[in-house]
């Protein structure tokens, strides 16, 4: 177990240095000159110069590298052109937003996946099962923001229930959490479902039913016990989902978390921004899979003995 | 083919998937013959007297949009630019990822060590966000968007082949035929490959989905297609802030771009079911 565990935790590591160095040459790759955008049209040479010289751009590239690590040791991740403050102060600040987001879709996503799964596994083959795996479809292909807007038009507008975007109260939380969880739904249903299907297959399941266990609780206590396994992973593994989805969510409904953050980064092509929220992403997807990885022996005790 | 087809009809579900798909492209080869109206015209009447967009109506099929330009001519070529992106981005990572995968599954070692570990890497980029970097770095054109979704998404190919070739690589069959005297390009194009296909088949179908609605997201958040070209993502965003009071203007693209990413999602995912004997008899 502690093997496997600093192997992960190795990994992991590796993967978060790459992760730097990819942002980093992204960042200094960007053509639209961040010293020109900082200036302004008008300064003269030798401003743009000094600015250049103060940001450190004139300098080689690894010199770049190594500073820039060694900023980000320090929980330095530069300032935003845009905004002169620092991009980290922006992050955290906006990053509960975000996390609670994420927390709310991930409990509509387990309630529509997990509902529709064991419903379409149960009554496999009938029309239930066949409406379920087309809704399921219908939920993956709809692009988020057209459900958002939607959703905006007709549960806040046309039948005004919820608040038009903003933040703050439950209220708010409950239609970009579902927007998120419609569509995260879609596969966890699938998967939901293939699973269930396997597990009811299972002796131990004949046994259980063969002792006289009634079928309500064959299939919610013994066999979602196991089917819900591959699921659990699967949350640890889907953070990446969410950060592309909060991107477009908080857009669509004003929700000041890190990914409205990047979305106004991106008009004003504001990088040091744009690379932070990129790189506290992509940090929280290592997290998330490494998480995924130390729960599952814990869930499951079989995993320990492999 | 004829087993594919046979095994198809069978399903109504990827029947019906197979007619959307089909008709999508139909729409959007013949879109100058089928469309009412220049997509780039701006209608005088196309405007109520205010400047605002008509609702759908008997001479504008799905009602104006901002700049009184005819929605659904305008929906019809877009048509054209969600598939082109769709097939040339998913066609571009399809093959760099099969490429990249049968090397590191084939050659294994170092060097397929490394190819691994890069798509590791890739992966715990968010696709959305280290798409919207490479597309503030490439001005974006029709082409740079497609490009930029293909080197977002080849590493998932690449993953799979990765492990089909692999396993094959070590099977028993490929050994014989190695003993036999064959060489590495021989048994390469003869022998993998030809395995390979029915996955490659399948990511070439249900990736198009996929790259579809990345598509759409990048146009709409406004880094994807430039305007005035037509795009399903792009009109959404032009009307964003105007969806209240003309709902259609997000609707009927909405509507669009679902059907387009659900019709190729359910054809793939039947040439999943058919082409994969594992799954086979499961339903």
């Amino acid at each position: 177990m502690l093997a496997f565990f600093l192997k992960r935790l190795g990994a992991s590591v590796g993967i978060i240095i790459g992760i730097t160095l990819i942002t980093f040459l992204l960042s200094f790759y960007i053509p639209a000159d961040p010293v020109r955008m900082l200036a302004g049209r008008s300064a003269s040479q030798q401003t743009v110069e000094n600015i250049r010289h103060q940001l450190g751009l004139d300098k080689p590239l690894y010199i770049q590298y190594f500073k820039y690590l060694g900023r980000l040791a320090h929980g330095d991740l530069g300032r935003s052109y845009k905004q002169k403050t620092q991009v980290s102060e922006l992050i955290f600040s906006r990053l509960p937003a975000t996390l609670l987001l994420m927390a709310g879709a991930i409990s509509f996503e387990l309630i529509i996946g997990l509902l529709a799964g064991i419903l379409a596994a149960t009554r496999r083959g009938q029309k239930t099962d066949h409406a379920a795996m087309i809704l399921s479809f219908v939920g993956v292909s709809a692009p988020q923001f057209v459900l958002g807007l939607l959703l905006l038009y007709t549960f806040a507008y046309k039948f005004p229930l919820f608040p038009l975007g903003g933040y703050g109260t439950l209220a708010h939380l409950i239609l970009p959490a579902l927007t998120l969880g419609i569509t995260g739904g879609g596969w966890y249903s699938r998967m939901m479902r293939s699973s269930m299907v396997d597990v009811l297959m299972q002796d131990y399941i004949r046994t259980a039913r063969a002792k006289g266990v009634s079928e309500h609780k064959v299939v919610l206590v013994h066999g979602l016990r196991n089917a819900i396994l591959p699921i659990i992973t699967m949350v640890g593994l889907d953070i990446g989902f969410f950060m592309s989805g909060a991107v477009v969510v908080e857009s669509v409904f004003g929700w000041p978390g890190i990914g409205q953050l990047a979305w106004q980064a991106i008009q004003v092509i504001d990088i040091p921004t744009i690379m932070g929220v990129t790189m506290v992403a992509a940090l929280c997807i290592v997290i998330g899979n490494f998480l995924a990885d130390m729960v599952m022996p814990l869930v499951d005790p079989r995993i320990r003995l492999r | 083919m004829l087993y594919l087809w046979k095994k198809f009809r069978k399903n109504k579900v990827a029947l019906f998937g197979v007619t959307v798909a089909l008709l999508i492209i139909f729409t959007a080869v013949c879109a100058p013959l089928l469309s009412p109206y220049d997509p780039y015209e701006q209608f005088f009447e196309g405007l109520t007297l205010e400047g605002s967009p008509l609702p759908p109506s008997a001479k504008f099929w799905l009602g104006t949009d901002l700049l009184g330009r005819d929605l659904f001519s305008r929906l019809l070529y877009g048509a054209r630019t969600s598939l082109i992106i769709g097939v040339v981005a998913n066609g571009v990572a399809v093959g760099i990822g099969t490429i990249f995968g049968v090397i590191a599954g084939y050659m294994g070692g170092f060097l397929g060590w490394s190819i691994m570990r890069f798509t590791d890497l890739m992966m715990a980029f968010p696709a959305l966000l280290l798409a919207i970097a490479l597309a503030a770095i490439f001005s974006p054109s029709l082409w740079i968007v497609a490009l930029v979704i293909a080197l977002v998404n080849w590493v998932w190919v690449a993953r799979v082949i990765y492990a089909q070739t692999s396993s094959l690589a070590t099977s028993e069959f490929i050994e014989a035929i190695r003993s036999l005297g064959a060489s590495s390009p021989r048994i390469l194009f003869r022998h993998i490959l030809p395995h390979l296909v029915p996955t490659i088949l399948v990511w070439s179908t249900l990736g198009i989905s996929t790259t579809v609605l990345l598509e759409a997201t990048l146009s709409f958040l406004g880094i994807g297609v430039r305007p005035p070209t037509p795009s399903w993502g792009g009109i959404i965003f032009e009307s964003q802030s105007y969806f209240l009071d003309a709902p259609w203007l997000v609707f009927f693209p909405g509507v669009a771009i679902l059907l387009l990413a659900l019709s190729f999602n359910l054809v793939g995912d039947a040439l999943r079911d058919i082409l994969d004997p594992t799954q086979r008899g499961r339903g």
